[in-house]
């Protein structure tokens, strides 16, 4: 199926804002291993094959730059943003899910919507792809061990999808369930987890507008180790509250259980908002370390509230942050 | 029959488990400086802290290993290794101080006090300071023979602090594996301590 595709019928051209060095740094490096497997030999020509196919590479996703919501920071290098991974299904290192992603088959790709709905329904990527315009939002990223980057997505607003599968009246939280299959994800032998991987949100942070139905990162579709080929971004959030290759979102009257809370519940509490004033049990969130920025001649930049994304504040008015951390 | 070797080989061993013993360092240099690393000082605080365990436990296995092959002149390599162990401790340390805090001591103190997994690594770390300080022959003439042991012997509690340290920094994500790991190969070097000495006080009672 052909992917290069544009909302309006229009092919929109590949916008020339978007780090367009880091795209042909990385042609440059396919380049490079080409050359590299005439020297050498079929073992290369397999892994550098391999590397393309994990990262998706020439596929491009058309789509239009909301720039309303887009920071003009400087965008990570795509090279970081897509080898410098937390995606435990394939292995614990951050080198490890670009190493080992490439078992993931992404298509046929279903994602069942259900629960406190009215329609429930099972869309493939396809029509994931045709719900709503596709837009680029350029977010900050913030992980919760302490470093950030900024990446441009590609993707809608979740309130796209959700109020087509019209939530009931009982619908308080919203579950995301990523796929757990141990024939393409060599990372479930590990126990640090509960497999598979849930992560969940408020129905009312679910429907904000920046809450974002990813499908695409950098002009392309998704790399797998990013999380192909749908899943969540929720910016004013850690990062690992924004679930990867999402298979089923489930609407409910109660609070999911979530991966990282049921692990470690002192650690990682259910907001998990970006927060300078609450400290992780093991280091402070006061600051943090953008990807890129040569960050060891440098003081470590200011972490901001909510990200930076104040927007979101009245989301939680009277709420004692500190305690529903 | 144990290999015995001469002091020149001894040398040429030395010069060669120094070298060794730098790559790990080399590698976080040129990580860094080759913009090799994403994340640089992740890489460097996760390398040295590593390096600073495995030297530890390499320090702590040279007495045994030797004793179990009678390779005698493994001794002469126990002051460098040693050194290695508070050197990548040492760097381990300055990550923490100069990339993570930049300088600002007290914040970093208000760190050390307010989370146990840091307090236990840094009071490690302090403790290994007087050991590399008296490592030179003329400190350990100075101290004496068997003041300068006993001072030494704090390795024996550096150790299971090392221990502790790094198993707190991986309970967060229930990773237990590599505490496991060290944890027991650390109890099994510092047991087999004990055992030698109970045997040397039952023959000394006898005797």
């Amino acid at each position: 199926m052909l992917i290069k595709r544009s909302p309006n019928g229009i092919d929109l051209p590949f916008s020339s804002e978007i780090t367009p060095q880091a795209v042909y740094e990385g042609r440059r490096q396919f380049i490079a291993r080409m050359a590299a497997t005439a020297a050498v030999g079929s073992g290369v020509w397999e892994m550098a094959n391999r590397e393309a196919f994990a990262q998706g590479a020439g596929q491009k996703l058309a789509s239009r730059r909301n720039a309303a919501l887009s920071t003009d920071e400087k965008i990570t290098a795509f090279k970081d943003a897509s080898g410098y991974n937390n995606f435990y299904e394939f292995g614990l290192d951050k080198g490890d899910p670009a190493e080992n992603a490439h078992t993931l088959r992404t298509r046929p790709w279903t994602l069942r919507i259900e629960g406190e709905v009215k329609k429930p329904v099972t869309l493939d990527i396809d029509s994931l792809l045709k719900l709503a315009p596709l837009e680029e939002r350029i977010y900050r990223l913030r992980c919760v061990e302490g470093w950030s980057m900024v990446i441009p997505w590609v993707g809608y607003s979740l309130s796209n999808l959700l109020k087509q599968v019209e939530p009931t009246g009982n619908a308080k939280f919203v579950e995301f369930t990523t796929l757990a299959d141990n024939k393409q994800m060599p990372g479930l032998r590990s126990g640090v987890l509960d497999w598979p991987y849930v992560e969940g949100l408020r129905i009312d942070e679910a429907m904000h507008p920046l809450t974002l139905l990813t499908l695409g990162m950098y002009g392309q579709v998704l790399p797998n180790q990013n999380g192909a080929p749908v899943r969540l971004i929720v910016p004013w959030k850690y990062g690992f509250k924004s679930a990867k290759s999402i298979v089923r979102i489930r609407l409910l009257s109660r609070q999911p259980r979530t991966a990282w809370n049921d692990s470690a519940p002192r650690e990682y509490g259910f907001y998990s908002n970006v927060n300078p004033n609450v400290d992780h049990p093991r280091w402070s969130q006061a600051s943090e370390r953008r990807i890129g920025e040569s960050g060891l001649f440098q003081p470590k930049r200011k972490t901001l509230m909510f990200n930076g994304y104040d927007q979101v504040s009245s989301l939680y008015t009277g709420m004692d942050l500190k305690r529903f951390f | 029959m144990a290999v015995q070797l001469s002091n020149k080989q001894v040398g040429w061993v030395k010069a060669l488990v120094f070298v060794l013993a730098l790559l790990p360092f080399a590698r976080l240099v040129w990580g860094t400086a080759s913009g090799a690393f994403t994340d640089p000082l992740a890489a460097i605080t996760q390398g040295s802290g590593e390096w600073a365990l495995y030297f530890l436990c390499i320090t702590l296995g040279v007495t045994p290993l030797r004793r179990l092959s009678g390779f005698n002149w493994l001794l002469k390599l126990r002051r460098m290794i040693g050194l290695f162990t508070f050197f990548y401790a040492l760097v381990h340390f300055i990550a923490f101080l100069w990339f993570d805090h930049f300088f600002d001591v007290a914040e970093m103190f208000k760190d050390v006090i307010k989370r146990p997994f840091i307090l236990v690594g840094f009071i490690a770390f302090i403790l290994l300071i007087p050991l590399a300080a008296t490592s030179t022959n003329g400190m350990i003439k100075r101290l004496g023979g068997k003041r300068w042991q006993w001072l030494h012997r704090l390795i024996y509690l550096i150790a299971p602090l090392a221990i502790l340290h790094f198993w707190w920094m991986k309970a967060g994500k229930n990773d237990f594996a590599q505490p496991i790991l060290f944890g027991l190969i650390v109890a099994v070097l510092l047991a087999l301590r004990v055992v030698w000495s109970r045997t040397k006080a039952r023959a000394a009672a006898r005797a």
